[in-house]
Formats: structure tokens, sequence, C-alpha cells
């Protein structure tokens, strides 16, 4: 189970989190929606422990990831897989290798059997074929599996997905949407998703929180959020280009 | 008329006393991160795991693609020193005195100098360019949320490949040098073989040979160090990467030219 707890952060003077309170349990896919520009990814950035907050707490099953450091935040992390907005994959690499890398890192398994797992979690994504290319030479879609693929290869607890599927067509947003739902369902690992996909987030998520003017406004089931009256949700979810009234 | 109306204009003199220390407290704190950053490589190289597959990409990546440039300038600054050198000496009538001459500036100066100025124009701002690539990208980032720590990844096996490999640099650049000098000297103006080479035995020692080495050494340190810096604290986007890249060819340049001149006046 994750806490976030009364989570603050500024930059340069300007804050950007007021205090985020976020439970996400053990097993769920949390999605964790908002207007561009209002913190998501700064959220997502301090519950991966990239990030340091000026004041609050994430408690990542009882560790509180803000006051460890070194040894004891890599602990954490070596439970965490995370996919990138941008994917991240390391360009110097063929994508069997991306894929691979954690593996070769932070395992002691053999050449054979690295290469076995690498080779079934490029078919789980929908690229078998593709382990020899460079990640320059395939569409944004395929490196965006790939990151998903690496992510899920060490098998962990819980996995961050930044922005998935942003700068995608429909079709293959509901692809990499499928995929993390389909991948989720047979490893049960802990989903937290950054997304402004809306109304395609609402099939996927068991739980949605809004984060509004660096506060988390309303979090609740998918359907509650896609019904609620909460103004400021209303008109996210509405994509009303009217202001609305003030955060319920 | 408020507080604040009536402490402005006297401020004012104040600002550009306020605009310096800020400056300067600002450079401060880079230049403490600049020492960090070391620190915390040396710390890491000595705490396994060692990468040492990581090791050997660096070698090949600032030593083995260096070797065309090395041997190109090496040859060619020997030559040019050759003929500057034949042409003064034989002004005073010590043509004789060439070979020592042109080893000695190879040696203990220009070798292990121009070599590291090449270095860095090449691999270091490569290093530099890559690096701020890796983290506007978010790879340095996936390095760190994967539990591996990128300076250990990234900075330390830069470091001991410059310790390695510039050294080895310098002395190829030296002996491709010393030839470039006798094919001018020796070849071209006629002065004779045993000339070139026997006044060079009695006048290069091991002091001087030492000297070349510690300076190929520390630019092997200073280059690494300052080009994955760089890159590391780059700014924003492809306008941030060039930015950092030229800062790393400039900052290791006057660096090796400033930690040159400390040596030479302090080794024998």
């Amino acid at each position: 189970m994750i806490r976030v707890r009364d989570l603050h952060k500024s930059f340069g003077g300007q804050a950007v989190l007021r205090g985020v309170t976020l439970d996400v349990a053990t097993g769920e896919i949390m999605v964790v929606i908002g207007r561009s520009g209002g913190g998501k990814s700064v959220l997502l950035k301090h519950m991966i422990g990239l990030l340091r907050p000026d004041a609050g707490s994430i408690l990542v099953d009882d560790v509180d990831i803000t006051r460890v450091g070194g040894a004891g935040l890599d602990t954490v992390r070596e439970r965490y897989g995370v996919v990138f907005q941008g994917g991240a994959l390391f360009d110097s690499m063929s994508v069997a290798d991306n894929v691979a890398f954690p593996l070769r890192e932070k395992t002691r398994l053999s050449r054979a059997d690295i290469r076995e797992r690498v080779e079934e979690k490029l078919a789980q994504v929908g690229l078998e074929s593709m382990g020899h290319k460079n990640p320059a030479e395939i569409s944004g879609g395929m490196r965006k599996r790939v990151a998903i693929a690496r992510a899920l290869v060490t098998e962990p607890e819980i996995v961050f997905f930044d922005e998935p599927t942003t700068g995608l067509d429909p079709i293959l947003v509901n692809t990499i949407h499928h995929l993390i739902v389909e991948l989720h369902r047979k490893f049960r690992f802990t989903a937290v998703m950054v997304s402004h996909e809306i109304p395609e987030i609402f099939g996927i998520a068991d739980r949605v929180a809004m984060l509004h003017e660096g506060r988390i406004v309303e979090t609740g089931a998918a359907a509650a959020i896609q019904s609620s009256q909460n103004p400021v949700v209303k008109q996210f979810i509405q994509g009303d280009i009217e202001a609305p009234a003030r955060a319920g | 008329m408020t507080d604040t109306e009536t402490a402005s204009p006297r401020a004012l003199p104040l600002r550009p006393i306020e605009a310096l220390g800020a400056t300067a407290l600002d450079g401060l704190e880079a230049l403490g991160r600049f020492g960090r950053f070391f620190v915390e490589a040396v710390a890491y190289l000595l705490i396994p795991p060692f990468k040492i597959g990581r090791l050997l990409d660096r070698i090949n990546f600032i030593g083995f693609r260096s070797l065309t440039i090395v041997i190109l300038t090496g040859a060619f600054t020997g030559m040019v020193l050759g003929l500057q050198i034949f042409l003064t000496l034989s002004r005073f009538g010590s043509e004789a005195f060439l070979g020592p001459a042109v080893a000695l500036s190879l040696i203990r100066e220009l070798g292990p100098v121009l070599c590291a100025v090449f270095v860095t124009g090449l691999a270091g701002s490569a290093l530099t360019a890559e690096i701020g690539i890796m983290k506007i990208t978010e790879q340095i980032d996936a390095l760190t949320v994967m539990a591996l720590n990128p300076t250990r990844y990234l900075v330390v096996p830069a470091i001991v490949a410059g310790v390695i490999t510039f050294p080895l640099m310098a002395a190829m650049f030296v002996v491709l040098g010393i030839f470039g000098g006798y094919l001018v000297g020796v070849e071209l103006l006629g002065l004779s073989p045993g000339t070139y080479f026997g006044e060079m035995r009695t006048f290069v020692d091991w002091r001087d040979l030492m000297t070349g080495f510690w300076k190929a050494l520390s630019f092997g340190i200073i280059v690494p160090w300052v080009c994955t810096y760089k890159g590391f604290y780059c700014g924003h986007g492809a306008e941030g990467v060039a930015r950092a890249t030229t800062q790393a060819v400039v900052l290791s340049s006057i660096l090796i030219l400033v930690w040159d001149y400390f040596l030479g006046s302090v080794l024998p």
C-alpha cells in the first residue's frame, strides 16, 4: 500500500503540490487525472523517489521514502517498475538489450534465462520480432510497449505509468490501455498511472483521483468520478472551457 | 508614504552589491557541486560492484575512437616542431640539438596538453552530449529508479577510462611527433639520424617522461570529470545540451592549461 500524506512541493517559490493526500491500495489500478501542468508528473516523481518534498510523507508499506536515501531507497525501488512519458529507452542499446538491462544489472540469471524472459516479455507486448531493432527505428507506440516490457521484466510489485499514451492515436491509446489491463490481470501488480486520457482511463482504472491546483480534490471508483458533481471534476471530464466554481 | 516606498530608493545603491553577492554565492554553490560530484565518483570507484563492461565501452569511446586524430595531430605537430626548431637552431649553428628539443617539447608539454585538448574536442564533447541527452530524455531517471546509481554507471567508468587512455594516447602522440620531427629534420633537411636520436638520449631522462606521464594522467581525470559533470547538469532541451557541450570543451581546455602550468612549476 502507498500512502501519500500532506505532500508539499514548490519550485522557485511557485507551489506545485499544496498538500496532496492519496492512498493506493495493493493490487489496484489508481489513475491520477488533472490538467496539464497541474503537478501530476511531479507527484509521480515524488512517489518514485526522484524528487524530495518540502513537507509531507510517502509511505510504501510503512517505509517513508521521503526520509530514507541511498540503499534504503534502492531497496524500495527494487520493487518498482516505471514507464516514463517518453519511454526513456536507452538509445545506445537494441530493444532486446533495453528489456534485458534490468535483469543483467540486478539479477544473477543466466544469459539463456534472460534471453527467454526478454522474448517472453516482448511477446506479451506484441513485439516478438523487434528485439534486434534500435529504439530510434521503431514507432512511438512500439517504444511505449518496449518501455512497458522493460518495466515489467523484473516482475515488480508496483508499476508507475507517467502518461503512457501521450501523443498516440486513439487506436494505439486503447491498445496500450488494454495491454496494461491484461498484464495487470496476469501479474496483479499495484499500478499508479498519471493520465489525462478522458474517458478511456475510466475503462481501466479501479479508482481515480483528481489533482487540481496542487491538491487531490476527489478520489473514488471510476464510475463515481465519472458521475461526480464536483464542479472541477465535472469540468475536467467534460472538457468544459468555462471556469468552474470552487472545488468542493 | 509607506515604509516600503521610502525604503526602495535607499535600497537602490545596494542592488549591484546584492547582485554581485548573489553571483558569488551561485559560483560557490556550483564549485561545491562540482567538487562533490568528483568526490562521489571517487567513493563509487572504491565500492564494488565495478562495471567492467561499461569501462571497456568507455575505453573504446574515449580512447579507440580518438586514435585517428591522435595519430594525425601527433605526426603533424612533430613535423611542424621539427621544421620550426631546425630553422631556429640553424641560426645559431645548433641543429644537432633538434632531437632533444623536439622530444622535450613533446614529452613534457605538447604531447599531454595537445592530446588532451584534441581528445576533449572529440570524445569529451561527445561524452557531454551523450549524458546531456540521456538526462533530458529521462534515461538517467530510468537508471535511478532501477536502483542503478548513475554516477557508478556513467561517471566512474568514464574517469577510469580517461586515466587509462590519456597516458597511452599521449605516449602515442609523443612517439609519432618524434618521428614526424625525424621525417622533417633528417629526411628533408639533412640532419644525421645518429645526431637526432643520439642527442635525444643524452638530454631526455626519466624525470621528463614522468612529468609528461603525470600531466597526461591528471588530464585523464579532469576531462571526463568536467564533461560528465556538464552533461549531468545541462539545461533543458537541445539548447541546454548544446550549451553544456560548449561549456565542457571550454572549461576542460582552460583547466588543462591551468593544471599544466601548475604541474610544470611543481614537477622537476
